[in-house]
């Protein structure tokens, strides 16, 4: 430390807030999930500017603009190739990736396959709220068949909902986790571990839409811890994930496995070099 | 018999090693002192399909095809007749062929060339490792008149790492095919050059000068889905940028590839990607998050015969609208493409660091002809184009990203860089970067990006302008070759006409093309599309003189100096 420098308190969850206000309506899981991210970052001592929050399109994807750190809000479902594309270039940073379901299962579902399958560092939470909220509610891919309240598919949408964990495990993510927005404490210590986690971590975060699921306000009542610890067999892993009630809270598969990320060693410095090969 | 330049086309089947041989022929006749130019025409079919290898010799630079072929040789005729439109003969030509290896299609002895047998396969059969192509090679070298050291040190050269053996079966090979031409007609001859002349030269295709052209501009990053004909661009790429300290991430699409690059710039460093007309319709959106939130990328495309799949292995200028017109909403970008192969180098590396500097998206509209030809050059004159990204080192007060200011260029503070954090955004924004939907916010940002690109100076290489008169032709890309050409052959009659080819398609710089035009009162467009997207383009940005007409013609055919040549004859 330079003599200019004085020694300063450690960062408080309320540092990584920026002053922009949400957009959410009263009561959303979401807020809470700000506070969940806030807290993990403090928790870990993380300098803001070596953050980076990278989201696509919808209500929660807005929450890089509600943090002191640096983001980027792009285009609707591909936060995690965006993201990509920084951890790679810039392995220093933490980058963090934030969604919805609809974001990241639908219209960005091949980036999350392709983004377990290659275990780059990044952190993934997905605020689940089984419903396009900022499009006035339509069931998305976590909804289930015989949801009948949005217009555009009277009836229910009549097709199985997506398995986040179940495809993450299959896709080969090393790290997978739920949590909710109930339990915003709970949430950021599963968040802290999946930050340190080396290589792809997924935080699966059930957070209302009170809006337009207003149900889901009794999912605060179905949570509860997983009964038994984080298993590295993926076998045993899978059968949790296809059998478990949807609510258990906790890490529910962690393993290691070689993180992507290319070695940015120059050994060439003179471009002239790459002259001779064309050179008669 | 002497000739400014001499054409000769290879065929056979996949495999049959048309392609070795013809690029053994272009290296022997750079090294025997000429300039070449070898272009490769290819079937549909992942393996196995018809390979053409275009050939063309000259003792000047020579980058286009000309108006006929002198010879054909092929190793085998295999489906050769789907080339007859794409290699003239005449009555001055000659075929060569085996009969062991099929029958002359009949759209090949249609056009009325002198035809040869020559034993191709019983004379490689007598050869230990001997092939028909490496006789072919001979043949063709002793027609040219190649010297034997050329063609020694070719062999040498290209079959190095196939050891001793293979270097010996292919010189017997060789030398095999020298004997079988001496009982054939002669080819026009070019004059000799000592060999001393090729000192200096450069053989290298326009893909392969795209990437080092962007390693030059300081790219470090690209991530890219492979497509035809832009893949060796990456292949190229791939292994060195391992070398300076980059990476290239081969994503799961293209949708991908633009984010990544977006997320990599974002972090600091310079990124490219590479595709063809269906992967930048996939990346249309991309492309304006990087215009929208001021992150500069590069995205090549090297076009090809389309819409949709089109026609993948052979060459069109036709994603010129894309390319200026599908991105939604006003999202002003670059749009640049180079006008010969040489010419790739340095609009790859102009294109890196006009992104860079003007924090935008530059799409370069690069194509098949210039991408997978493989041309002998003068030493491609070196720019000094490197980066040019305003960054903030250090941060003092209040941080504001998109701040307006005169030149519509505010420095980009980097992740790392403490204070200076912000949220890109694809939402319009206010300069602090907060998302924002008030009137003022949007049109003091559209200003923003519109005069940045509108303001910057592109000095004289907007365009390349060469000769004058009242006359001029005004093409881009790929084309520009065979219009320059048929405007020399136009001079030597004393028919004096200007040539303009475009590099700079967005923004367009009327001022400039006023003078470009300054005593033009007649006026052809020349491109290579169907529906004259040029000549739309220039109808709608420029003032044009009273007189113009369009030549525009679509691929597969390549542009060739004589239909050029004889849309301006006729224009009298």
């Amino acid at each position: 430390m330079s003599e200019s420098q004085v020694a300063v308190a450690p960062l408080t969850a309320r540092d990584y807030k920026s002053a922009t206000k949400p957009v959410w309506c009263p009561g959303c899981g979401d807020f809470s999930v700000l506070s969940t991210i806030t807290k993990a970052l403090a928790a870990l001592g993380l300098a803001p500017e070596q953050v980076a929050v990278i989201s696509g399109i919808g209500c929660s994807s807005r929450i890089p603009a509600y943090l002191n750190t640096y983001g980027f809000h792009g285009v609707h479902g591909r936060a995690l190739a965006l993201a990509t594309g920084l951890k790679v270039a810039r392995p220093d940073l933490t980058v963090l990736v934030t969604g919805g379901d609809g974001d990241g299962f639908s219209i960005g579902g091949n980036h999350f396959l392709q983004a377990c399958r290659r275990n780059a560092d990044l952190t993934y939470i997905v605020m689940d709220n089984q419903v396009y909220g900022m499009t006035k509610g339509q069931a998305s891919p976590t909804t289930e068949p015989d949801w009948e309240r949005s217009k555009l598919t009277p009836g229910g949408p009549g097709i199985n909902p997506f398995k986040p964990l179940v495809i993450a495990l299959a896709s080969g993510a090393t790290f997978i986790a739920r949590g909710s927005s109930s339990d915003p404490n709970g949430a950021a210590r599963l968040l802290a571990e999946a930050i340190q986690h080396p290589g792809f971590s997924f935080l699966h975060i059930l957070s209302p839409c009170v809006t337009f699921r207003p149900e889901q306000r009794e999912w605060r009542k179905a949570v509860h811890p997983a009964p038994v610890e984080a298993t590295d067999d993926p076998g045993r892993a899978a059968r949790r994930l296809m059998t478990d009630d949807g609510f258990n809270l906790g890490i529910l598969y962690r393993s290691e496995r070689k993180t992507y990320q290319p070695e940015l060693h120059a050994r060439v410095t003179d471009l002239a070099e790459f002259d001779a090969e064309f050179q008669l | 018999m002497t000739a400014s330049s001499v054409s000769v086309a290879l065929t056979g089947s996949g495999g049959s090693g048309v392609m070795t041989a013809g690029a053994m022929l272009l290296e022997a006749a750079a090294q025997a002192g000429w300039y070449a130019c070898m272009t490769r025409s290819l079937g549909p079919q992942i393996r196995g399909g018809e390979a053409a290898a275009m050939l063309r010799f000259s003792a000047t630079p020579v980058e286009s095809h000309g108006d006929r072929f002198d010879a054909l040789l092929a190793i085998d005729w295999g489906n050769a007749a789907r080339f007859a439109d794409e290699i003239p003969l005449d009555g001055e030509s000659l075929t060569l062929g085996d009969p062991k290896a099929g029958e002359i299609p009949e759209a090949i002895r249609a056009m009325g060339a002198h035809h040869a047998d020559l034993a191709l396969v019983q004379t490689a059969k007598r050869i230990g490792g001997g092939r028909p192509n490496m006789v072919a090679l001979g043949v063709i070298a002793a027609l040219l008149e190649i010297p034997d050291p050329a063609l020694a040190r070719t062999l040498e050269r290209v079959l190095a790492r196939k050891g001793p053996d293979a270097i010996e079966a292919s010189r017997a090979a060789v030398a095999a095919g020298q004997v079988l031409a001496r009982d054939l007609p002669a080819l026009p001859k070019l004059p000799a050059l000592g060999e001393t002349s090729r000192d200096g030269r450069w053989q290298i295709s326009g893909n392969e000068a795209v990437g080092l052209g962007a390693l030059r501009g300081g790219v470090r990053f690209v991530a890219a889905y492979p497509i035809t004909p832009a893949t060796e661009v990456l292949e190229w790429l791939a292994p060195r940028l391992q070398q300076v300290g980059g990476v290239l991430v081969q994503a799961e699409d293209e949708l991908a590839s633009i984010n990544q690059i977006i997320g990599a710039s974002f972090g600091g460093v310079p990124s490219l990607t590479a595709t063809y007309g269906p992967g930048l319709a996939l990346m249309t959106e991309g492309i304006g998050l990087a215009v929208g939130s001021e992150t500069p990328v590069v995205v090549v495309d090297v076009m090809r015969g389309g819409p949709s799949t089109g026609i993948p292995t052979k060459s069109e200028q036709t994603d010129l609208n894309i390319a200026l017109y599908g991105l939604h909403g006003d999202a002003p970008h670059l749009v640049v493409a180079p006008n010969s192969v040489a010419d790739c180098l340095f609009t790859a590396q102009w294109a890196t660091h006009l992104a860079e500097s003007l924090q935008t998206a530059a799409i370069l509209l690069s194509d098949q002809a210039l991408g997978q030809t493989r041309a002998v050059l003068p030493r491609p004159a070196t720019a000094h184009f490197e980066g040019g990204r305003k960054t903030m080192e250090r941060i003092d007060g209040e941080y504001l990203r998109y701040a307006t200011n005169a030149s519509g260029v505010s420095p980009m503070s980097l992740p790392g860089v403490a204070g200076g954090h912000y949220t890109a955004d694809g939402l319009e924004h206010n300069p602090h970067g907060t998302p924002s939907s008030l009137a003022r916010d949007h049109i003091a940002q559209l200003d923003k990006r519109r005069d940045k690109l509108l303001g910057y100076d592109y000095g004289e290489h907007w365009a390349q302008i060469e000769g004058d008169g009242s006359t001029a032709i005004v093409t881009w890309g790929s084309s520009t070759a065979a219009a320059r050409e048929a405007l020399t052959e136009l001079a030597a009659d004393g028919h004096h006409c200007r040539l303009i080819s475009l590099r700079l398609l967005s923004p367009t710089l009327p001022e400039k093309m006023d003078e470009a035009l300054a005593g033009v009162t007649r006026l052809l467009v020349v491109e290579q599309s169907h529906d004259g997207q040029f000549h739309r383009y220039l109808r709608a940005h420029y003032d044009l003189p009273a007189e113009v007409r369009s030549f525009c013609r679509p691929g597969p055919l390549p542009m060739r100096a004589i239909d050029i040549r004889r849309s301006l004859q006729e224009w009298s």
